[in-house]
């Protein structure tokens, strides 16, 4: 049962990524795709539908991780206090920049909020990387399962490492161009004329980017933590998920130069599916590694609520999903179709 | 009261009281739209469907600050609540994540739809995405309120061998019977902030002699909605709630009506300072017996007072519940008596020219905002010192790994991005009252091509 609501909290956290990776992507990109305020009005317009119930995927999966695995959230969230604050204030400012932009039509006022649009945009996606290589490398929980992080400390992966040490800076970078790759092709896909044109060469130089450091992430992740390697030698049916990304990524590479966008799209949403796949199932049975030798890790068994509460919240989770899902390709339906400048951005948001 | 506890209770009190000041008015209005465009379908009216959007446009800017700070809310559990989260995630992590699993989803989609999809949708279709907005966000306003009821009047639940609470039955925690009574007069109090508002901006247009028949519409929706609303949150709903405190936390009930010692026949406070040094009401003016015949129905029943309790279970801030709750029931009072004088002169066909009551009317909309946060405040101190009331007191509740120098940091940076959002949200709203409803906020703009 708990692995199951570990594989169904990493389902809406990868879903969460890919949905709400887009519209961060657009929002790096933003500034450099639409050079006017009329171009980049254009650019919101094609994520303005959909942006905010892409976030619901976070906080959805935040509830569920919260009900499913209580110690997780509980030191989790108490032990990444600043950047979960920090990441809280650039989420707010960021809808802010959506949502003020349009009200007031003076150039200042729209350059400042599409400014800081993108910089809040770049900031979370650097954040959320980090956030993934703390997990990756491990915390220094004390011995009822607890910890704190500073920021920084000395960038240096050590036990008593900040949030941001050279691994886990390396890690929001291959976030940060990971996501510009996607925003760029969403963008691709979702426009057309000038603005289609700059995110596909944004897209295609991004993509060595992605390419680059992942690879380089490859190596870091099997210095730092080389036990995650572990359950692939046991479980060797967990190689479909390194390789699904690899084809993830080759297939962005192909549809991009036959200037299929939508192909190239979904190949990056497989990419990014798929390496947070790997992530998961190398982590597997841990939630959060403990980088104290001493003190265990919090393992999916240790973090698990009730047997009773997960067989109930399987019932109406699968019931809400469901739903959900149905909404989803509800809007996207009633709003297909390409982002022309004739396209309303919220107005009355 | 060590600094980090302090700090993390001024923290959550801060950014709850701050959230609800927008979802009040956002679950308020779903309603009144909702009632606003089926009043313009049946009498196929125009104007009722432009009143809806005009308002609509409000609610969409309400609603995004509503999401914005309630994410906050979500995270704070488990930032400055970690043991209290560990304790109780079993259970309330119900609730919370149903909120994220079926509402969330609902409101943001359908929400889109209703504001961008007016054309595309046609008339029934666009009525039935508003009412699934309205769904949407009254069933999110019941899972906060089956998880604060949870934590008043703790049900289904067992406490395991390590300490931690599970649940042990789903139905006791859906419907507790905390819940259902809270609910209603949660929600009422919500309609009550909207009618207000949406009276306030028809007197304002009356006043300014300008959209006079939006004006009239809104004063003639504002204020009849408003007085039925208002009567049934003092009656059954808030007398209930008095009931299940008399019966579940009687020394909150004596803390709230600053009671000092039990008596036979007790009397009501209507005003007085309490001094807790001498333990006694500076000031007061009783209503003799009354107490005895609110909460038992009977004049000279016993009401026990605080010194029928231990200290240690006393609310820590009595003052504070007992200002709050006064604040809410006079405010509650005072509502009805301007609603009934508004909908006596409306039947009269006098209110519109009334203008002394039109101000009345313009400038009394603050004060639901008072009372439903005082009404909040009300149940969340009363509810001291425990955070699951009688099995986990809020001193352990607490993140033991976050320092009081970390929390200030996000106090203070709170403190600041909530002022600049307050600031930027009443420009907008100002703005959008001022280009009124004739020319309705385009939602949809042009048509989409593609």
């Amino acid at each position: 049962m708990e692995t199951l609501w570990f594989c169904l909290v990493a389902f809406m956290l990868a879903a969460y990524v890919i949905l709400d990776g887009f519209d961060l992507g657009v929002g790096i990109v933003h500034l450099l795709v639409g050079r006017n305020a009329e171009e980049r009005k254009q650019v919101l317009a094609a994520i303005a539908p959909y942006w905010d119930g892409n976030e619901v995927w976070l906080l959805a999966a935040g509830g569920t991780l919260y009900f499913a695995f209580p110690l997780l959230y509980a030191s989790s969230f108490s032990g990444f206090y600043l950047p979960l604050m920090i990441v809280l204030w650039l989420l707010m400012l960021r809808g802010g920049g959506i949502e003020f932009r349009h009200q007031i039509h003076h150039p200042l006022w729209i350059s400042f909020w599409d400014t800081l649009f993108s910089v809040s945009s770049i900031l979370l996606a650097i954040f959320f990387g980090a956030a993934l290589g703390n997990v990756v490398r491990g915390v220094p929980l004390n011995e009822e399962g607890y910890f704190f992080e500073p920021l920084w400390t000395t960038f240096t992966v050590v036990p008593d490492a900040g949030i941001l040490d050279w691994f886990t800076i390396l890690m929001g970078v291959i976030a940060g161009c990971t996501l510009t790759s996607h925003g760029a092709l969403y963008l691709a896909m979702k426009t057309t004329g000038t603005i289609q044109e700059r995110s596909r060469s944004i897209a295609s130089a991004a993509w060595w980017s992605v390419a680059g450091t992942s690879a380089l992430g490859l190596i870091a992740t099997s210095a730092i933590r080389p036990q995650i390697w572990g359950n692939f030698s046991t479980y060797g049916w967990g190689y479909i998920f390194p390789a699904l990304a690899l084809c993830g990524l080759c297939g962005i590479w192909v549809f991009g130069r036959k200037r299929r966008d939508a192909a190239a799209f979904i190949s990056s949403s497989v990419f990014i599916g798929a390496m947070l796949s790997t992530t998961a199932f190398g982590l597997y049975p841990n939630l959060l590694p403990s980088s104290i030798d001493s003190s265990p890790a919090i393992t999916v068994s240790r973090a698990a609520a009730g047997t009773y509460g997960l067989n109930i919240g399987l019932v109406w989770w699968i019931i809400g999903i469901v739903l959900a899902l149905g909404y989803f390709s509800f809007v996207y339906r009633t709003f297909r179709g390409k982002s022309t400048p004739e396209t309303p951005v919220s107005e009355g948001y | 009261m060590n600094d980090a506890l302090l700090i993390d209770r001024l923290q959550f009190a801060f950014t709850v009281t701050y959230h609800y000041l927008f979802p009040q008015l956002t679950m308020g209005l779903a309603l009144l739209i909702v009632l606003l465009k089926w009043i313009g379908l049946k009498k196929n009216d125009e104007r009722y469907h432009r009143a809806a959007k005009f308002w609509a446009g409000i609610f969409a800017v309400n609603f995004a600050l509503g999401v914005i700070t309630g994410i906050p809310m979500e995270f704070q559990f488990g930032t400055n609540w970690a043991r209290f989260s560990r304790f109780a995630g079993g259970v309330i992590g119900q609730t919370l994540a149903m909120e994220g699993v079926f509402s969330f989803f609902l409101e943001s989609t359908f929400l889109g739809l209703f504001l961008f999809g007016e054309k595309r949708l046609g008339r029934k279709a666009h009525f039935a995405t508003a009412v699934l907005v309205f769904l949407g966000s009254w069933l999110s306003g019941y899972l906060i309120v089956a998880t604060d009821a949870w934590m008043q009047s703790p049900v289904g639940y067992l406490i395991g061998s390590d300490g931690i609470v599970q649940l042990r039955d789903f139905g006791a925690l859906l419907l507790n019977p905390w819940a259902l009574w809270q609910y209603a007069h949660t929600m009422l109090g919500a309609v009550i902030t909207a009618c207000f508002v949406v009276g306030a901006v028809g007197a304002y247009y009356l006043l300014a002699d300008r959209s006079h028949q939006y004006g009239e519409l809104f004063i003639r929706v504002g204020v009849t909605v408003g007085l039925i609303a208002s009567i049934l949150v003092l009656f059954p709903t808030g007398d209930q709630q008095g009931k299940n405190l008399a019966h579940q936390q009687p020394v909150t009930l004596a803390a709230m009506e600053g009671a000092f010692t039990t008596q036979q026949g007790a009397p009501l406070t209507i005003v007085g300072q309490p001094d807790m040094d001498k333990m006694k009401m500076d000031n007061p003016a009783h209503i003799p017996n009354m107490l005895s015949f609110l909460t038992y129905y009977r004049w000279e029943a016993e009401v026990k007072g605080l010194d029928a309790f231990p200290r240690e279970q006393w609310p820590d801030n009595i003052p504070l519940l007992y200002y709050s709750y006064h604040i809410m029931v006079g405010l509650g009072t005072i509502f009805i008596a301007i609603l009934l004088v508004s909908v006596f002169l409306l039947r009269k066909s006098r209110l519109f020219h009334s203008r002394w009551m039109l101000w009345i009317l313009l400038l009394s909309f603050p004060f639901p905002y008072i009372a439903n946060s005082a009404g909040w405040l009300t149940a969340e101190l009363g509810r001291q010192p425990w955070i699951v009331y009688g099995i986990f007191r809020t001193v352990q509740g607490t993140s033991t790994t976050v320092s009081a120098g970390n929390g200030l940091f996000t106090l203070l940076g709170f403190l600041g991005m909530y002022f600049v959002l307050g600031v930027l949200f009443i420009f907008m709203i100002i703005r959008k009252i001022n280009k009124g409803p004739e020319e309705p906020i385009d939602l949809q703009s042009s048509h989409t091509s593609g």
